[in-house]
């Protein structure tokens, strides 16, 4: 029995699955695509704004609450307007930086715009995360003769990066379910897959399907999630 | 640039008018959809705290549906599911009681659709919050209601939920904050929001940079106004507390 049958004989439709089920398969392979790229560099980037946030001086610390204020306050849908409709305008001078390519390519675009937005977020998990680690520790670690970065990379970080890691679990679910938005400037992912079935078909089921696997694929890194924060936190548990 | 600003303006040559029409739509949906949202998070948060395990199992579905499904399916979920649901339920009541069959068509607006969407959403994440905020409220209180001989729901209504607000009420803002920006997802099934109306200015004008950064100054403005709103109704909420937490 193929996994159409199987679907088919659990009430779905045989015939539209089979018409439109390859393309939903490949717009999963897009979704995945969008988050498994867009969150590790937001990581990447939330890392020195979160520094400077708590570390930073006046103007440093001011520019990056700014950053991270403007994209937490403000819808993503409209952020990726900006960025790649309002792209448009700067055309000339986006083309003589060299980096007119990922203004114009709607997915290239939904990953730089995921990223500054999903950096927000994680650089003010990390940022809280920090500040919960007790002053005592760091003042210990100046005594012991510790530099300021060997502080963040031997005291802090480690035990900040546990207390972050139920909220980034969070966050990535959070994008997961974002990056369906990427749809709307007509990248392909799942949510553009089943739109696109859907008006060809005019079969609400579709997105019933889609609807299905977002809930499966959630499921599934919940549970990653916690199976990870498991092991991370397993020298923590009592007996 | 001159030129530009002057497609901001109010009335007939400018876009201003338009866009504080898709701001006002834009507080309306999201003020419409939170007493429902609140109380389908107070319902759930119920069911999930119930002794019945086919309520705790319905509560439990519905929270894990409503927040793993992104908001912009579920949109459209309700969108044009509503529609088929409600003419399929006639079609089946009228089937039920061998009348003929009328074939009634239902059709659902934006608006109650994003209504309705936003709701579902707010109330599955906020059951969490009003869930942490009973149990929040120490076992102890619930022991002396019984002592002095309330009824379980009495109990409730007189000595737990008052101080559900209080506990919940960080919760609630952050999740509000949330549907105030989810609201924007709503411009997909054209719907004049702020959104809307700033995408139709932009293409209008051809000053999508201009258009969609006032957008987004506008929800910064209603994220500070609802911050500033929030704080104040902490405030109030916790007055009665106030003065004990500065003996402790």
């Amino acid at each position: 029995m193929t996994a159409a049958d199987f679907l088919g004989s659990a009430g779905f439709d045989p015939v539209l699955l089979d018409q439109y089920g390859p393309s939903l398969l490949r717009g999963l392979r897009t979704t995945l695509a969008l988050v498994a790229i867009s969150v590790p560099l937001g990581f990447a980037l939330a890392l020195p704004l979160a520094f400077v946030r708590v570390e930073g001086g006046p103007l440093l610390r001011a520019a990056a609450t700014g950053f991270t204020g403007f994209f937490r306050g403000t819808p993503l849908l409209a952020q990726l307007f900006l960025l790649y409709y309002g792209a448009a305008q700067f055309h000339g001078a986006l083309q003589a930086a060299g980096v007119w390519w990922m203004f114009r390519d709607a997915f290239w675009c939904a990953i730089l715009t995921f990223t500054l937005n999903t950096a927000s977020y994680q650089a003010e998990i990390l940022r809280g995360a920090a500040q919960a680690i007790p002053a005592g520790q760091i003042e210990a670690g100046r005594a012991l003769g510790f530099g300021q970065f060997g502080i963040y990379r031997a005291i802090v970080g480690p035990q900040a990066l546990i207390l972050a890691l139920r909220p980034l679990g969070n966050e990535l679910i959070l994008m997961i379910k974002a990056s369906s938005l990427a749809s709307v400037v007509t990248v392909v992912d799942l949510m553009g897959a089943s739109k696109r079935a859907f008006s060809g078909s005019l079969d609400f089921e579709v997105y019933l399907w889609a609807a299905l696997i977002y809930l499966a694929l959630v499921e599934i890194v919940r549970r990653i999630w916690n199976a990870l924060e498991r092991r991370m936190t397993r020298h923590l548990r009592t007996a | 640039m001159s030129e530009a600003l002057a497609s901001l303006a109010y009335g007939p040559d400018g876009w201003g008018d338009e866009l504080l029409s898709g701001l006002w739509l834009t507080v309306r949906l999201a003020l419409t959809a939170l007493p429902f949202g609140l109380g389908i998070g107070l319902g759930v948060a119920l069911l999930k705290d119930s002794r019945s395990w086919t309520g705790r199992l319905f509560g439990e579905a519905y929270t894990t549906v409503f927040r793993g499904l992104p908001e912009l399916l579920t949109i459209f979920i309700v969108y044009f599911g509503a529609p088929r649901l409600l003419s399929a339920s006639v079609a089946w009541t009228e089937r039920l009681t061998g009348r003929e069959p009328s074939g009634f068509a239902a059709a659902v607006d934006g608006f109650t659709a994003g209504v309705v969407a936003l709701a579902l959403v707010f109330g599955a994440f906020s059951s969490e919050v009003f869930l942490g905020a009973i149990r929040g409220v120490p076992g102890s209180q619930r022991e002396a209601a019984e002592s002095l001989g309330l009824s379980r729901f009495a109990t409730f209504r007189l000595v737990i939920l008052p101080q559900v607000w209080r506990l919940a009420l960080p919760g609630l803002t952050n999740n509000w904050l949330v549907m105030l920006k989810d609201t924007s997802l709503v411009s997909v099934i054209a719907l004049a929001e702020l959104m809307r109306q700033s995408d139709v200015a932009a293409r209008a004008t051809h000053e999508p940079f201009l258009f969609y950064l006032v957008a987004c100054l506008l929800y910064l403005g209603l994220s500070g106004l609802s911050t500033a709103g929030a704080l104040w109704l902490e405030r109030r909420a916790g007055r009665s507390f106030a003065s004990a937490a500065r003996q402790g």
